[in-house]
């Protein structure tokens, strides 16, 4: 059980990081002119912020917790 | 190859394949073996989120404002990550009060109130219209571009508008068709729609390959990969702007935020989402993979909308073509017609998947919480007479069904045309937005009320209609238009898109800011006024705490009256037909270990609760509240009692916790005791050693006593010089004995803590010298010689003078005892070391063995083998110096090998620590 309320303040956790990544001042800090091998910086830090934050909520769903088992 | 009668088969030919997979899951599902029983089967199918609007609209929208569509897409994505907390929740409470649909959850958490479910099925209807009417749209505007190939025509250009809106009409009804044919096929207790679910996993992932087809033809077949395609735009000046999207727009962070908020809400409370999310759930395990499976599908099928949207406004000249068609005129444009069939096919399945789940979802609220609870209320219609209700049942839905598409092919004929595909969209998500105060404040506050939640509803839907729906009306020439420009009658403080003079935020956003807050303080502050019943009162602890109340057994602790089996009997069977009642009490007669038919069951709180579930899942809770109520006679409990059993319910809980404690505090000390035990039973074998021991030591002294005494009896004879030598040896013994004892009693007073101390200061080199001195007649008799090194002065300690002279007597008697007669030497050593004194004793006799010296300090244990050697002492001198060296915080020890001197050092502490060894 506890084991369970860790995951679940983990994903809390990731959902206000989230929140504070796809936000303003963090987006403005991107908004500019320029590119990220041919892409622009802000759609590139967004895909690349989403696909993070997607492989660190596999991440924390998956791991089985040592202290669990 | 796009003449019409082929795209006419392929779609034909589509949608019979859909069937064909949702016909073979039920099949499955009949049989026990689920098809949809899969982590990924669950993600798959809450990919029915990706409507045409994702598919046509987002492109759209990217041409117009670049990263706009995002937040619709990263919302769920956060969400979804509460899902763990959230969903989690809402789940176990839809399985185990058999929720039917979203209008049955809130309507069951409020009081199973029938008025609350009603509200919400309209909220509902009224707020999904507009995104059904969307997908017809979209189908059929995609349907009329594909028919014109190879040319590229608008349908909005073509002025065939009645052919358009003819398609529209024809699109609904075939959708409406399956929609019936996959939901309302039967009626199931358990609302599950396996082989709906099984389809819609299917199409989202073609619309899922369909789009990643056209986005990699796009990048990499008419352009170069992404960076070519971006290098481009910024080469155009048109398009530069829009690299930086969000500069300059006013109030664009604040949009991009609530369009996030709002597309959060939408993820659980789209009546379709919460249909294959909640309601569809096989198992909550599902909700652990499609937590990070989900988003995936979103990014996935989001990585490609900039470079169509870039491609297709550099590709075509301005305003030629719609932006929202894109995704499909690109291909077209490129003579890519395989491509543009599957985009075709994508876009029907995008439409399709939304269209069915949607429906069906609507037409069970329509249903069991709109119709049903009016008709079950008319006494003209005698409903609670009729045999069987399951065809009425069915006809509803199927009519609800036929109805809910029609609404949507109207609003498309009326309003579709005034706004792109996705602000349509978003008008239906901010109105199933309204639903998020009342359902998560329902689970996790249990302040909320009847009352409040429909002051809440009512006023947040009010706000809605007003700033979103009537603008939408003015637009299609409902209303005068000078309505959205001078508010009405010329009261520009009431411009339902600047109310209150709000300006500067796009219609949504401003939408959503005040119907927000009037849904919340309202539902909010009259949930804080108003008393609660005692329906309400129970069902917020049933929700709240569900995680506490364990089982389906839950709600029977609340009821209390009489019923006979055989009327629920009936009354199952009218609403979920014969068979399915049958096995419905077969199961429940089996779980209590009973036949049906054939035993009576008793009618009891629990019996009543189940079956008043099992009927909930078909006709909603709130219409079968009504029903259960008409068979039985329920003696309504009053507020107090529901109080109590809440009150009684947690302290159970706290009870159970506080059993829990005690148990693991229990186990403990058996542990400890078990420890104990053991070394109980070992000190009593120790004892029983020490009992056997002590009386073969007695025995054998005794022994030799007896048999010479005997024999200075019997025979006066023995001579003089012969008497004297057995009178001797008797002597001997006798001393032997005594001494013995008092090693006994010695040892007894150190082992039980009687001893008695009397401790002065004392000089060591004294007791060394006048110990020496009384055993010197020792030394002589044996001819060993005894050496001493003491120093001049030693400091003096405290100590019992009698006990430590015990331990250097046993010391040096046992030196002579090993030495051999004539050539032993033993020598005494005092030294001052470090805080101690230290005494050694050491002789050359044989020396001891290392297995030896472990065990010589302990009770009756002598170096050598006891058997063979001859005893030389009684065993318990060694014993009897450790206790009392100890006891002063001392040591002794001793260092030795066989045929090396042997060494018995002790040390005693010039200033002693507080003893601790005076107990032992």
């Amino acid at each position: 059980m506890d084991n369970f309320e860790i995951k679940g303040q983990r994903l809390v956790a990731l959902a206000m990081l989230g929140c504070l990544a796809f936000n303003y001042p963090i987006l403005e800090l991107f908004n500019r002119p320029g590119t990220v091998l041919g892409i622009p910086v802000l759609y590139a830090f967004i895909f690349a912020a989403w696909g993070l934050l997607i492989a660190l909520m596999a991440l924390v769903v998956e791991t089985k917790d040592r202290a669990d088992r | 190859m796009l003449q019409g009668w082929v795209i006419i088969v392929v779609s034909f030919a589509y949608l019979g394949l859909l069937f064909a997979i949702a016909y073979y899951a039920d099949q499955r599902a009949d049989a026990g073996r689920s098809v949809i029983a899969s982590p990924y089967i669950y993600s798959l199918s809450l990919g029915v989120y990706a409507t045409a609007w994702t598919f046509y609209g987002s492109v759209g929208r990217a041409a117009s404002d670049g990263v706009g569509f995002l937040p619709i897409y990263i919302g769920p994505t956060l969400m979804i990550a509460l899902w763990w907390v959230v969903m989690r929740k809402i789940i176990r409470i839809s399985k185990q009060n058999r929720i039917t649909s979203l209008a049955d959850f809130i309507a069951s958490r409020y009081g199973k109130s029938a008025l609350i479910g009603g509200l919400v099925t309209v909220i509902a209807v009224v707020g999904i219209v507009p995104y059904i009417s969307l997908q017809l749209k979209a189908v059929s505007n995609s349907f009329t571009i594909v028919l014109q190939y190879p040319a590229i025509v608008m349908p909005a250009k073509m002025g065939a508008v009645p052919f358009l809106q003819d398609t529209a009409l024809g699109v609904a009804l075939i959708l409406a068709a399956f929609a019936i044919a996959f939901g309302t096929r039967h009626l199931d207790a358990a609302e599950h729609h396996q082989g709906m679910v099984a389809a819609i996993a299917f199409e989202s992932l073609v619309k899922l390959l369909a789009f990643l087809a056209v986005g990699m033809f796009v990048t990499f077949g008419i352009y170069n990969g992404f960076g070519d395609v971006f290098e481009r735009a910024a080469d155009t000046t048109r398009l530069r702007a829009m690299l930086t999207p969000l500069d300059g727009v006013a109030g664009s962070y604040a949009s991009w935020a609530w369009l996030t908020v709002l597309s959060m809400l939408a993820i659980m409370f789209l009546p379709r989402q919460f249909q294959v999310a909640v309601i569809e759930n096989v198992d909550e395990k599902h909700l652990n993979k499609a937590i990070w499976l989900f988003p995936l599908y979103m990014l996935a099928i989001n990585v490609f909308v900039l470079p169509i949207a870039f491609g297709g406004l550099l590709h075509f000249p301005p305003g030629s073509v719609d932006a929202d068609t894109f995704v499909l005129t690109l291909p077209m444009a490129e003579k890519q017609e395989l491509l543009a069939l599957l985009v075709f096919i994508g876009g029907l399945s995008a439409a399709t998947g939304m269209v069915i789940v949607e429906t069906i979802a609507l037409s069970t609220m329509v249903c069991n919480d709109l119709v049903m609870p009016v008709l079950l209320r008319l006494p003209v219609l005698r409903l609670n007479q009729r045999r069987d209700l399951t065809g009425l049942l069915l006809g509803i839905r199927r009519g609800a069904i036929v109805l809910v598409l029609l609404l949507g092919y109207l609003y498309f004929r009326l309003a579709g045309e005034a706004y792109a595909l996705v602000s349509i969209g978003l008008i239906s998500f901010a109105a199933v937005a309204q639903f998020a105060p009342v359902v998560l404040g329902g689970i996790f506050w249990r302040g909320g009320t009847r009352r409040g939640a429909l002051a809440g509803l009512t006023a947040g839907f009010l706000v809605w209609f007003y700033t979103l729906m009537l603008p939408a009306f003015a637009r299609s020439d409902w209303l005068p238009i000078g309505f959205l420009e001078h508010g009405p009658f010329g009261l520009a403080l009431l411009n339902p898109q600047q109310l209150f003079g709000l300006a500067r935020l796009d219609h949504i956003t401003h939408a959503m800011i005040w119907s927000m807050i009037a849904n919340i303080g309202a539902y909010v502050a009259v949930s804080l006024s108003t008393a609660r019943s005692a329906e309400e009162h129970r069902q917020a602890s049933l929700f709240v705490d569900v995680f506490k109340h364990s089982g389906d057994a839950g709600g029977a602790r609340f009821w209390r009256g009489t019923a006979s089996a055989p009327e629920l009997f009936n009354l199952l069977a009218r609403f979920l037909g014969p068979a399915s009642a049958e096995a419905v009490f077969r199961d429940f007669a089996h779980g209590k270990g009973m036949q049906w038919p054939g035993d009576d069951l008793l009618a009891d709180a629990e019996f009543v609760h189940y079956v008043e579930t099992q009927l909930a899942g078909a006709i909603g809770a709130s219409s079968a509240r009504i029903m259960v109520a008409s068979v039985v006679k329920e003696e309504a409990l009053t507020i107090g009692e529901v109080r109590q059993i809440v009150d009684e319910a947690s302290q159970v809980v706290a009870y159970s916790h506080r059993l829990e404690q005690k148990s693991k505090e229990l186990e403990a000390a058996t542990t400890e005791l078990r420890a104990a035990n053991e070394r109980l039973q070992e000190l009593d074998r120790l004892k029983d050693d020490f009992v056997s021991t002590v009386s073969h030591e007695l025995r054998t002294p005794l022994t030799s006593i007896r048999s010479f005494s005997e024999i200075l009896r019997e025979d006066p004879k023995v001579d003089l010089a012969q008497r004297r030598k057995f009178l001797d040896i008797i002597t001997k013994e006798t001393e032997r004995l005594t001494r013995l004892i008092n090693k006994i009693l010695d040892l007894s007073k150190l082992e039980s803590g009687t001893t008695e101390w009397h401790e002065l200061p004392i000089d060591m080199k004294e007791v060394i010298e006048s110990t020496m001195t009384a055993t010197s007649q020792l030394f002589k008799e044996k001819d060993v010689r005894l050496e001493a090194s003491l120093p001049q002065q030693v400091p003096r300690l405290v100590a019992d003078i009698d006990h430590i002279t015990q331990v250097i007597f046993n010391l040096l008697s046992n030196a002579v005892k090993f030495c051999e007669a004539g050539k032993g030497r033993v020598e005494v050593v005092l030294v001052e070391d470090n805080g101690f004194l230290r005494v050694d004793v050491s002789d050359n006799g044989p020396g001891i063995s290392p297995k030896d010296q472990k065990v010589i300090f302990d009770k009756f244990r002598q170096a050598g083998d006891a058997l063979t050697d001859k005893p030389h002492g009684t065993g318990l001198g060694l014993h009897i110096s450790f206790h009392i060296i100890d006891h002063y915080g001392g040591r002794i020890w001793v260092s030795s090998r066989p045929g090396q001197r042997t060494t018995f050092s002790f040390t005693l502490p010039l200033v002693r620590a507080p003893a601790p060894a005076e107990a032992t």
